[in-house]
């Protein structure tokens, strides 16, 4: 774990990656603090420039800070971002944990789905997913998790399956030890890595998808999200080329910090990764 | 025209094993064929099916979902439905009749421009295409430029800054790059139309109307392309830094051949297969994000079409966009093996 802290560290993209989303975090944790009114009143004059009126990122058309939206939206980004991945680690681990061990027809079956929801196209799923169920956090975190977690399965299937050969696996077999003990805690420890990896970068793409539905009108209509106020601010962008523009720089740079984050753990992790690319 | 027989006695005959041969190799390549056209199917199948499932599982009557706005469709419309769906009988019935209708082209009619959904997909497809089309040249080949150019100078700053450029376009929501173009191109710069498809009024013929449409079309092909490019930028370096080392290129240079044709010759054709057959599977995943830029452009496509029946909550549409776009990935990523099995030998049966 250390040696892992270490050359996280030598890493400066990874460090700076850390860096930030620790500041996203804390905004979103202290958001009610910094802007103790709602983000959805109107606090000011509608179209009120940045800087202007001690808005630092100016208003929206209903007179809305754009500065507190932001700051409110951190916590809904984030907390999608992580749910929807936790969700689709708990698909993608069972499934190709289940794969992966049992080999066979199984295998085969399991493997045939997967590849089926990699054969769909993903956004266009998730669009009709939330569309039906009607937009709310449960049904967008069901969506982006129902869209994510086949490069999951497709992972933890091949670690599972070259770990079942290896003897330490083998010793446990023939000492007897019952099934879900060998899975749980000889074979899952050993392919965390390449997971943990995944899991950092799943939240990144979490963000993305949340962001690109919300702008398309399909957020949970009582959280203020950041793809919502892109959305919001786009019909009025020759007027308030604030209110479009920050919101999406929120949304860069959290995923950038996110995708640096994964990269510099993949590279701590498992130094064979340095020539990878990613799917 | 009947060939005489001593003009078929010259050439000479080919050995009967070599027959047998060309024989085995022939109907291998048929049954692959029929075994990725059923593949093909079982998809197609399997994507219908979910479909079905998605209809049923929607919090609600099927029948209002299968009408569209639910409580605002007429009750005649909605019994009319109930029946040809069979929505009163087993659900393994109601599948067998939902996969009848999909079978026979039927999508269902979008409730609210009164016509059958799979017309509305057809006359909005050429528009998609086009824009998927462009965009998907677009970023194959300033992806491959880009990639290239970074591996060729591994390690120096041109490297970094294609490096640092694929990975910010790949944590860059597309929409927002849309409307930053827009924000740039048309509002402060004025040089490019912000949406649409062409001229409204103009009433440009022949070579004038394509350049019309052409320069509506560059905004929102670079928009849904860069990502792409970031992607495929990011393949190709990786793919010739690894060919790079291996022993035929020490050879090639141990030949006295020169950098630019190893480059060329060697190095980027090796590299080129594992990024053409990702950009195939990829492709199809374009389809996806037009939805998002077409919405941004109001480009006329089947991307707008989804986001307007997402807006009005016109199922029949929805589901009618996703079947398709799913279909069309099916039969895209048929091509590409079939292509990549001309391109590499190797993977021919």
């Amino acid at each position: 774990m250390r040696t892992v802290l270490r050359a996280m560290a030598r890493n400066r993209g990874a460090l700076g990656g850390a860096i930030f989303l620790a500041l996203v975090l804390a905004l979103a944790a202290f958001a009610h603090v910094l802007f103790p009114q709602s983000p959805w009143d109107m606090a000011g004059a509608p179209f009120t420039p940045p800087g202007q009126d001690g808005f630092l990122l100016g208003t929206d058309s209903l007179g809305r800070d754009v500065a507190a939206g932001i700051a409110y939206g951190a916590r809904v980004s984030l907390l999608i971002g992580a749910v929807s991945t936790l969700a689709a680690l708990a698909i993608g681990v069972g499934l190709g944990a289940l794969a992966g061990y049992a080999g066979g027809l199984i295998d085969d079956a399991l493997m045939r789905v997967t590849e089926f929801f990699q054969t769909i196209p993903s956004f266009i799923l998730a669009v009709v997913l939330v569309a039906i169920f009607s937009p709310s956090l449960a049904s967008i975190v069901g969506a982006i998790a129902i869209v994510s977690w086949p490069p999951v399965a497709r992972v933890v299937r091949a670690e599972f399956r070259t770990l079942r050969a290896r003897e330490f696996v083998q010793a446990a077999e023939v000492q007897g030890r019952s099934r879900a003990s060998i899975v749980c805690r000889e074979i899952l420890p050993n392919a965390l890595p390449p997971i943990v990896v995944l899991a950092s970068l799943m939240v990144a793409s979490a963000i993305l998808l949340e962001s690109a539905l919300s702008f398309l009108g399909l957020g949970d209509p009582n959280l203020m999200s950041w793809g919502f106020i892109i959305g919001a601010g786009r019909s009025v962008i020759q007027l308030a080329w604030w209110v479009s523009v920050f919101p999406g720089i929120a949304i860069f740079l959290t995923v950038l910090a996110l995708n640096l984050l994964g990269e510099g753990l993949g590279e701590a992790l498992d130094p064979r990764l340095r020539q990878g690319t990613r799917l | 025209m009947s060939s005489s027989p001593d003009l078929a006695a010259n050439v000479p005959a080919p050995s009967a094993s070599l027959q047998a041969g060309l024989a085995r190799s022939l109907l291998g390549l048929a049954l692959r064929g029929a075994a990725r056209l059923a593949k093909m199917l079982a998809v197609l199948l399997a994507i219908a099916i979910v479909n079905f499932l998605l209809i049923h599982l929607a919090p609600g009557d099927p029948a209002t979902v299968l009408a569209g706005q639910s409580g605002a469709a007429d009750p005649q419309f909605i019994a009319q439905l109930r029946h040809s769906f069979g929505l009163d009988r087993p659900l393994l019935v109601q599948l067998w009749l939902y996969l009848r209708h999909i079978a026979m082209l039927d999508l269902g009619t979008s409730y609210t421009q009164d016509r059958p959904v799979l017309g509305l997909i057809l006359d909005r497809l050429p528009a998609t295409l086009l824009l998927t089309g462009a965009a998907f040249a677009f970023a194959l080949i300033a992806g491959i430029a880009l990639g290239a150019l970074a591996a060729r100078r591994a390690g120096k700053a041109t490297d970094t800054a294609v490096t640092i450029l694929a990975l910010a376009f790949y944590a860059t929501p597309i929409f927002w790059v849309g409307l930053m173009l827009v924000l740039v191109f048309s509002v402060w710069l004025g040089w490019l139309p912000s949406f649409g498809m062409e001229t409204v009024g103009a009433g440009y013929r022949g070579l004038d109307h394509w350049l019309d449409v052409g320069r509506y079309l560059i905004l929102p092909a670079l928009t849904l392309g860069l990502f792409y490019m970031a992607v495929y930028a990011r393949l190709t370096r990786a793919a010739m830094v690894e060919v790079a080392g291996q022993d035929f290129i020490r050879t090639a240079r141990a030949k006295g051949l020169t950098e630019g044709r190893i480059l060329r010759r060697h190095i980027l054709r090796n590299a080129l297969l594992p990024v053409v057959t990702f950009a195939g599977i990829q492709a199809g995943q374009l389809i996806g994000g037009s939805v998002l830029v077409e919405a941004v452009f109001a480009w006329p496509g089947i991307g707008q079409l989804a986001f307007n029946a997402l807006l009005a909550r016109d199922y029949p549409v929805l589901l009618g966009v996703f079947l398709c776009t799913a279909a069309m990935v099916v039969v895209f990523n048929l091509a590409t093996d079939l292509l990549y099995r001309l391109i590499d030998p190797r993977m021919a049966p």
